[in-house]
């Protein structure tokens, strides 16, 4: 007699059988749509917070654009975001937290030079793919490791050298250069310096401006008269004043052609009193705020999706000016992800290393609605993307693109061969 | 002899707690034992000497860049690399100290601030050798210490355990040594002190040097666990950190600095889950410290129940 209290051998093995299979199913169902985690290391406070909020929404709008034409490799994708204060410190702490916390596959989104050097280190202890939105010539130069790459912005050192030839050809051989004294203007002292002896001009004055200084007219009468042209690449709140004493120096009489980055104006109002002075000047952009008259097909799909209008501001706030020329890395970026991912056929965290194996061996990036910033060109020795810069004119108080550069323009040899590292 | 067990009970509760933390607690709670260090050394100058500073910063880079600069120019080892941190902080803090302890009070927290201001921007302009605002990733080479690799978990976490452990059972004899308690007369009463017969300078100069030896001690020590170098470390809030580590745990208490390094980092933490705007949780905070309990909470506990706590 068998009764539940004494059941069959036969019905305990079916009974345990299909325990069994209904235990397994939720989890193997549960790991095919499990989803991908990436982790965000987000500038959300501190100096970087202008760069963060854009970076976020930027993120934000790819991140939704890749799940709704099916994720990546089939698989949602979930973005997680983390201050890290703009800080070296405690940007190594973040990539800890969404690694070893959150459980991401990979790390992605760092702007500032510094907090990237302070990460990236401990990306490499963790050995997780650390993908930044940087610019900076860290990756290219060989100061990081295998794991961190800059797949979706050229790196200062290629944009600055691409601007020479413009610069001699339209504007002047003489150069004056007014910089920040730190890392970020010593980049642009020395590369330009370099790039425009090349095209047969010369910088005739270096003035170099201590990060603190709030006012700026003793450095104008460095400026030497033969000058023909001003660059100057000052960055954070003494901008205007920077360009308003200049304006006041040089009056109404003669002054040298101006040539700035937008990184001075980036999420400024290029028509904010003050900056009257600008107009006319050339800056270079990455991408250019407002929108080109020959923007690519997708320019519009891209504005919409991040919620900018055609002068570059958010579409709820006509103030709310975006920081156009560095948010399009962190689109474009994702898209590198999912590109590389979907190579390999990602599974999880144990794919890591053939996750960089397979972005090392990406090349040719065009154009398209995943690089609506231009065609890209990964290098996978020194893990740094090549790109067309441009370079657009004050005009009317707005930014009027003027000229694009080729990828080839900004290649330079490599000083790094990250293959050649262990993991 | 129960502040000697307290403390080297403690020392031995962190030591098993690789065994029931997660890898991610572990690692941060080394980061917190070597902030700790730091918090210690300014605790000696200010919870014990009255020695309000505004300067630690220069004295934490000092260490981080006379351990990382070693170990990435020369290729010296982190053992090396390590007493070279120590020694770059005490060289600083006496240095500083000869100059700033002309003035006290006010004045002592300005000229230390624009001495620390001073030697960020020197960083900043020798950036040919310190990397300046970016810093740099110090090599691998460096992070060998008897054969271990410290970039590695376990190594890295006995590391910065015995850093701890020598620095905290150190400060503990100092405070019960005979100087420890002339360095508290300086703070009670200067002037009866020196018609007693100390030398305040030299007695608050050798405080903020030994402060100096520990600040020099954990930026090495940051420098060789965490293997970054840079000048935000050299920023004025990395003076201030210390001080609230000290303020939050208890000045002149010789848990005080461990504890305050433990809660404010779990405090930002849980803060960042909470909200964007995890500073002002932060800031609340210490308001509310400041408010109810002004000797931060081991001060508060040895005022009330504890009168034996160091």
């Amino acid at each position: 007699m068998t009764s539940f209290i004494h059941p069959t051998r036969r019905g305990l093995l079916m009974a345990g059988g299909a325990g069994l299979l209904a235990a397994a199913l939720p989890g193997h169902v549960g790991a095919q749509a499990a989803p991908i985690r990436i982790g965000f290391q987000l500038h959300r406070t501190g100096i970087g917070a202008a760069y963060g909020r854009w970076y976020e929404r930027t993120a934000q709008a790819a991140l939704t654009a890749i799940n709704e034409a099916g994720g990546i490799g089939g698989r949602p994708v979930e973005l997680l975001f983390e201050d890290d204060a703009t800080d070296p410190k405690r940007g190594s702490e973040v990539v800890d937290k969404l690694t070893q916390q959150a459980g991401c596959d990979l790390v992605m989104g760092t702007l500032f030079s510094h907090v990237v050097m302070g990460s990236a280190p401990r990306a490499a202890e963790l050995k997780v793919p650390y993908l930044v939105c940087s610019e900076g010539y860290h990756v290219a130069s060989g100061a990081l490791n295998r794991w961190t790459l800059q797949p979706g912005i050229t790196d200062v050192r290629a944009q600055i050298s691409t601007m020479a030839p413009w610069v001699a050809a339209n504007l002047g051989k003489k150069v004056t250069m007014v910089f920040p004294d730190y890392a970020f203007g010593h980049d642009h002292r020395d590369f330009f310096t370099a790039a425009i002896q090349a095209q047969g001009g010369e910088v005739v004055a270096q003035i170099a401006v201590p990060p603190t200084e709030t006012s700026f007219t003793r450095y104008f009468p460095q400026i030497p008269a033969e000058t023909a042209v001003l660059y100057h690449v000052m960055v954070g709140p003494a901008v205007l004043t920077f360009v308003k004493e200049l304006g006041e120096f040089y009056g109404t009489g003669a002054k040298p052609a101006l040539f700035g980055f937008v990184d001075s104006l980036e999420a400024v109002d290029t028509a904010t009193p003050g900056l009257e002075f600008l107009e006319g000047s050339h800056f270079w952009e990455a991408h250019p705020r407002v929108k080109a008259a020959d923007a690519g097909e997708h320019e519009d799909h891209y504005r919409a999706a991040v919620g900018v209008d055609d002068n570059g501001a958010s579409v709820s706030d006509a103030k709310d000016v975006s920081t156009y020329s560095h948010m399009f890395s962190t689109w474009e970026t994702l898209y590198f992800i999912k590109q590389a991912m979907e190579a390999v056929d990602y599974a999880g965290p144990a794919d890591r290393q053939k996750l960089v194996e397979a972005m090392e061996a990406i090349t040719d990036l065009p154009y398209g609605i995943e690089r609506p910033q231009g065609a890209k060109r990964f290098n996978g020795k020194t893990h740094q993307v090549f790109g067309s810069q441009h370079i657009s004119q004050v005009q009317g108080g707005k930014l009027v693109k003027v000229h694009a550069t080729t990828i080839d323009e900004g290649l330079y040899e490599d000083a790094v061969d990250y293959t050649s590292m262990s993991f | 002899m129960k502040p000697w067990i307290l403390h080297i009970a403690l020392i031995a509760v962190l030591a098993t707690a690789p065994l029931w933390l997660s890898p991610y607690h572990a690692t941060n709670l080394a980061r917190i034992m070597v902030l700790a260090v730091f918090a210690m050394g300014y605790n000696l100058a200010f919870g014990y000497t009255g020695l309000l500073s505004l300067g630690h910063a220069l004295l934490l880079a000092a260490g981080m860049y006379a351990a990382g600069l070693p170990a990435q120019l020369w290729g010296w080892a982190a053992g090396p690399a390590f007493i070279a941190g120590i020694a770059g902080g005490g060289l600083i803090a006496a240095a500083l100290g000869l100059l700033a302890l002309r003035t006290a009070g006010v004045s002592f927290m300005i000229v230390t601030l624009m001495f620390a201001q001073a030697g960020y921007l020197t960083l900043l302009y020798f950036a040919h050798v310190t990397g300046g605002e970016d810093g740099f990733a110090v090599v691998s080479s460096g992070r060998v210490l008897l054969g271990s690799d410290l970039s590695t978990d376990t190594p890295r976490f006995l590391a910065a355990l015995t850093i701890f452990a020598i620095g905290l059972l150190a400060s503990l004899a100092l405070v019960r040594s005979p100087f420890g308690r002339t360095m508290v007369a300086m703070r009670e009463n200067e002037e009866r002190s020196r018609m007693l017969g100390y030398n305040p300078f030299t007695v608050k100069l050798a405080a903020l040097t030994l402060s100096g030896l520990y600040a020099g001690a954990a930026g090495a020590a940051y420098a060789l666990l965490f293997g970054y170098v840079g000048a935000s470390f050299a920023t004025i809030q990395y003076s201030i950190l210390p001080m609230l580590y000290v303020l939050m745990g208890g000045a002149g208490t010789t848990l005080g600095p461990f504890l305050g390094a433990l809660l404010m980092f779990a405090l930002i933490e849980a803060a960042t889950v909470l909200t964007t705007a995890h500073q002002f949780i932060v800031g609340a905070a210490l308001v509310v410290l400041i408010l109810f309990a002004p000797k931060g909470i081991l001060g508060t506990i040895r005022e009330r129940w504890l009168r034996w706590l160091p």
